[in-house]
């Protein structure tokens, strides 16, 4: 392993490995390791892009210019649960305003911007799929569909009093979510643990590949 | 006459359909066995390209064609395409999450078919849970020896890589995703080449949707020829529609093309709620031109009859619009998307989508001026030049084209709403 990494978590020293793995050419490994950084730092810090630059072999630069021009790569100052509200065609439709100036207001902070406390981001965002239940939000990218404006209030002062360790889509729409853009099928117990999306990072699916 | 290929499991098993065990007790991995067992490359290649199935994800262009440009050079590599963005879709969501077996058969069977040893999902960074049951079906699928160093004993070998992206809709173009995997910025490539030729790392790659590739498996079992007759001409197969907007029944709708929009709409759909009437719908997406009531609820549903009445199916995303809607404030959400997510290498695209934007968000203000008409039509034909459909084009990718769709559609269908809005602002009446 590179001496880059190596204060990186042993977890995380294995996922960098097994995504190094997973790529013929190493730059193609750039945005997966941006997001287990981002696990280690809490965001893609300076440190982040340094460090992903090194097991690349680009420099830190090229890593920031590639990851500047995604919206998925958090910097500095991140909450711990970004929610996400879509605005777009579909969403905005079935009164997707309404539901953001909701999420704002339980949040105490505008879209763009980070509850005074560090638990809660809120953006709003562009079509996140998930037309046939809207309005739909995420929370650190796990979908909730088919909200009220009052329920995705209520969501926001459930994740600032409970700060779930893991956010479950199932247990959000379960609690806080109404009509489906389809039937989701069985139930899921994986979920995100940080604003970083949970793929390949909880030690199930996505590992060793 | 078969009416559904893709959704058959996942209606009738909900809560396993995208289990191994279920897919393989439901038929699942039968066609592989035959595609190894039985045929040739070149006889898989021909069922696809007897099959007339053109790909799912937007532009329409026959799969076996496609698949038929793929230069000799190796390595080759398949990309799977499930960076579904264009508002309004969600179906690979659906076919992603609650059939993954059935999209990783047909990556095995296609990469056999096309010499490929490794392939790739490219899977948007919002459908972390798509992307989680994908590689559940992957991992499954390397236990039992579907995937590997010799698969099913045939001496094939295939390695399945699911790659996120990062939240940016342009990767959905298909030379932007090859350059997202390859770790850079998202933008176009300028073509020729084409991907078929030099793809990902310079190689030929075959870049495929992930509705297109869900179908290979029942190709491959049933024969192209079976799959041609379904529905009209040159629309052969079923579509995945997303329905979404003021809709009684939004969800993913799997067809037979060949109906009208008012059986689609009024049936499936189930009509516009509380009984109001039904004012425009955007056809395929947000990028697509809008349809309305008096011109378009009696014509056909297929690819090519949207495309003669001047718009596109596209992905299958149907938008509709009841009478209660402001188009100006719709076009401007469209407007800013495509502003939003411009990658900024053509300047006819990046600085266009943010003017157009600006000028109908001060329409939408109370501040729009008489000109503002002319002022979006000039910057739309900037972009676009003529207004045409299909779009000519000032830039390397269609993005740019998609933001003039809204623009042509309200200045077409509904210029007296426009008129109204600017007469009812000061700066209007001045």
């Amino acid at each position: 392993m590179t001496p880059a990494i190596r204060h990186w978590s042993r977890e995380n020293q294995a996922r960098v490995e097994a995504i190094l793995g997973s790529y013929p050419e190493r730059r193609s490994a750039l945005m997966p390791l941006l997001y287990v950084a981002s696990l280690e730092h809490d965001c893609v810090s300076e440190d982040a892009m340094r460090e992903v630059a090194a097991l690349t072999g680009i420099s830190p630069v090229q890593v920031q210019s590639v990851a500047s021009f995604y919206t998925m790569f958090k910097g500095e100052g991140v909450g711990d649960y970004v929610v996400s509200v879509c605005t777009s065609v579909a969403c905005y439709l079935s009164e997707a305003d309404v539901v953001l100036g909701a999420v704002e207001d339980a949040a105490g902070a505008s879209s763009g911007e980070t509850s005074e406390d560090g638990a809660v981001s809120v953006e709003h965002v562009e079509c996140i799929g998930a037309c046939g239940g809207a309005p739909a939000v995420q929370v650190n990218y796990e979908t909730i569909e088919g909200l009220t404006p009052e329920a995705a209030a209520a969501l926001i002062k459930w994740l600032v009093d409970t700060k779930p360790d893991v956010v479950l889509a199932d247990e959000m729409q379960q609690l806080f979510g109404g009509r489906r853009s389809f039937d989701w099928g069985s139930v899921e117990l994986e979920g995100a643990i940080r604003p970083v999306p949970a793929f390949g990072l909880l030690g199930s699916a996505g590992e060793g590949r | 006459m078969t009416d559904k290929i893709l959704t058959t499991r996942m209606d009738a098993h909900p809560s396993d359909s995208h289990t191994l065990s279920r897919y393989v007790a439901t038929g699942g991995y039968q066609a592989l066995a035959k595609a190894l067992n039985e045929m040739s490359t070149d006889e898989i290649i021909e069922e696809v390209k007897t099959s007339n199935m053109r790909g799912r994800g937007g532009a329409g262009f026959p799969t076996g064609i496609k698949w038929g440009f793929l230069a000799p050079a190796e390595p080759r590599y398949l990309v799977v395409n499930c960076d579904e963005s264009e508002p309004g879709t969600f179906n690979d969501r659906q076919l992603a999450e609650r059939d993954p077996h059935q999209l990783l058969e047909g990556i095995i069977i296609s990469s056999y078919a096309l010499g490929v040893n490794h392939a790739f999902v490219y899977v948007r960074g919002e459908y972390a849970k798509s992307a989680r049951r994908i590689q559940r079906a992957i991992d499954e699928a390397y236990e039992v020896g579907h995937l590997g160093a010799d698969v099913r004993g045939s001496g094939f070998s295939l390695d399945v890589t699911v790659h996120l992206g990062g939240g940016a809709y342009i990767c959905g173009e298909e030379t932007a995703l090859l350059n997202s995997l390859e770790g850079r910025r998202g933008e176009p490539r300028l073509k020729p080449p084409f991907p078929a030729v030099e793809g990902l790392y310079g190689k030929p790659t075959i870049v495929n949707n992930v509705e297109s590739i869900s179908n290979i498996p029942w190709i491959t079992m049933n024969g192209g020829a079976a799959y041609a007759e379904i529905g009209p001409e040159r629309s052969a197969g079923t579509k995945m529609l997303s329905i979404s907007g003021h809709i009684s029944n939004p969800g993913n709708h799997e067809i037979v093309m060949g109906t009208t929009w008012r059986e689609l709409l009024y049936g499936l759909g189930g009509g516009i709620p509380d009984g109001r009437a039904l004012k425009a719908w955007i056809p395929g997406g947000a990028s697509s031109p809008w349809f309305v009531p008096e011109q378009h609820l009696d014509t056909i549903v297929s690819i090519d009859d949207v495309a003669a009445n001047g718009s596109m199916i596209g992905a299958g995303a149907v938008v509709v619009m009841d009478e209660t809607t402001n188009v100006v404030a719709v076009a401007h959400r469209i407007v800013r998307f495509f502003a939003h997510e411009s990658c900024g290498q053509c300047t006819p695209c990046r600085e266009g989508t943010s003017w157009m934007e600006a000028v109908l968000k001060r329409i939408l203000d109370g501040n729009g001026r008489r000109s503002d008409i002319d002022l979006l039509l000039d910057i739309s034909d900037n972009i676009s030049p003529g207004l045409k459909w299909p779009p000519a084009m000032t830039t390397i990718c269609p993005l740019g084209p998609s933001a003039v769709s809204p623009i042509t559609s309200i200045t077409r269908w509904f210029m007296p709403e426009i008129e109204a809005m600017l007469a009812g602002s000061e700066v209007g009446l001045g």
